[in-house]
């Protein structure tokens, strides 16, 4: 399962800018309500998250220390 | 779900109580559940509560008249939020929104109030929270008066760093910009030179921190 960045419907107000934005076709407006599509290019560019007026996307951040 | 023992010592205002004295404390407890996203309580409004999470993360936030975010603190499991305005007796100093579902225990003013006079532990180990509050205060306003951006994120991504995979906190550009202080745009910007400069690597949703030596000398801490 890809993990794909989260989305809140009841933030959403069917702007569309999102799905402007995405590279890679992962979000899709349908009437007037976004899915997320599972996509393995999504390269969690944030732009969805960056351009959303309400914050209904967010692209949240797991930070590990390896070195 | 009723209020668990074991899960109230290890509240850090409760530390040193036997177990009698949290059957007691315990009554006075009630448990709450909120969804992601819902506010748990609102800056200015009277301060009633005093919360613990027992369970998810809870954000602690100011905001500006002109609707800018100023993260203060994240409450994970254990802590709480809203203590000085309850002691204080005033308004609630800032606001508190679920940042998932959260599961809260929460004390009534005048029932702590009666607490701390009737249990001297408790009061000893209140100065004690207050003091360890103060001083995370304090580190924000020198992080936010003599940091630069860069230095300042380089921080949050050390404090929320886990190598413990059970208590991992994911944060959005957007939450480290209103911790920092800054705009989202800024902290997208950090986080490419801290990786150009090979502290940090980006992957998909996740900040990986591989060189937390320089790291820390960038971020100014020991």
């Amino acid at each position: 399962m890809v993990v794909m960045p989260s989305f809140d419907p009841k933030k959403c107000n069917g702007c569309g800018l999102c799905v402007s934005v995405c590279r890679c076709q992962a979000l899709v407006l349908v009437g007037n309500v976004i899915q997320v599509i599972e996509k393995e290019e999504c390269g969690w560019c944030t732009h969805c998250e960056a351009v959303c007026p309400t914050g209904a996307i967010s692209c949240p951040y797991e930070i590990e220390v390896v070195g | 779900m009723s209020v668990q023992l074991d899960f109230l010592k290890t509240i850090a205002y409760f530390a040193g109580l036997n177990e009698s004295e949290l059957e007691q404390i315990k009554k006075l407890i009630f448990e709450k559940t909120v969804e992601k996203g819902e506010i748990v309580l609102y800056e200015g409004e009277p301060a009633e509560v005093l919360y613990f999470v027992a369970g998810g993360v809870v954000k602690v936030f100011k905001t500006s008249a002109a609707g800018k975010e100023q993260i203060i603190s994240l409450a994970r499991p254990g802590d709480s939020f809203n203590d000085v305005p309850v002691f204080e007796g005033g308004l609630n100093l800032a606001s508190a929104e679920a940042m998932m579902s959260v599961t809260l225990y929460g004390i009534r003013k005048t029932h702590f109030r009666n607490l701390l006079r009737e249990h001297p532990r408790v009061t000893l180990n209140t100065i004690q929270v207050i003091s360890s509050k103060v001083e995370h205060l304090v580190s924000l306003i020198e992080d936010l008066s003599f940091r630069q951006v860069t230095s300042r994120v380089a921080k949050i991504l050390l404090e929320y760093a886990r190598s413990d995979s059970d208590r991992k906190t994911k944060l959005t550009q957007q939450e480290m910009a209103a911790m920092a202080g800054t705009a989202r745009e800024m902290v997208g910007r950090s986080l490419r030179i801290l990786e150009e400069e090979g502290m940090i690597r980006l992957e998909r949703h996740r900040i990986v921190i591989t060189d937390e030596k320089a790291l820390k000398e960038e971020a100014g801490v020991v």
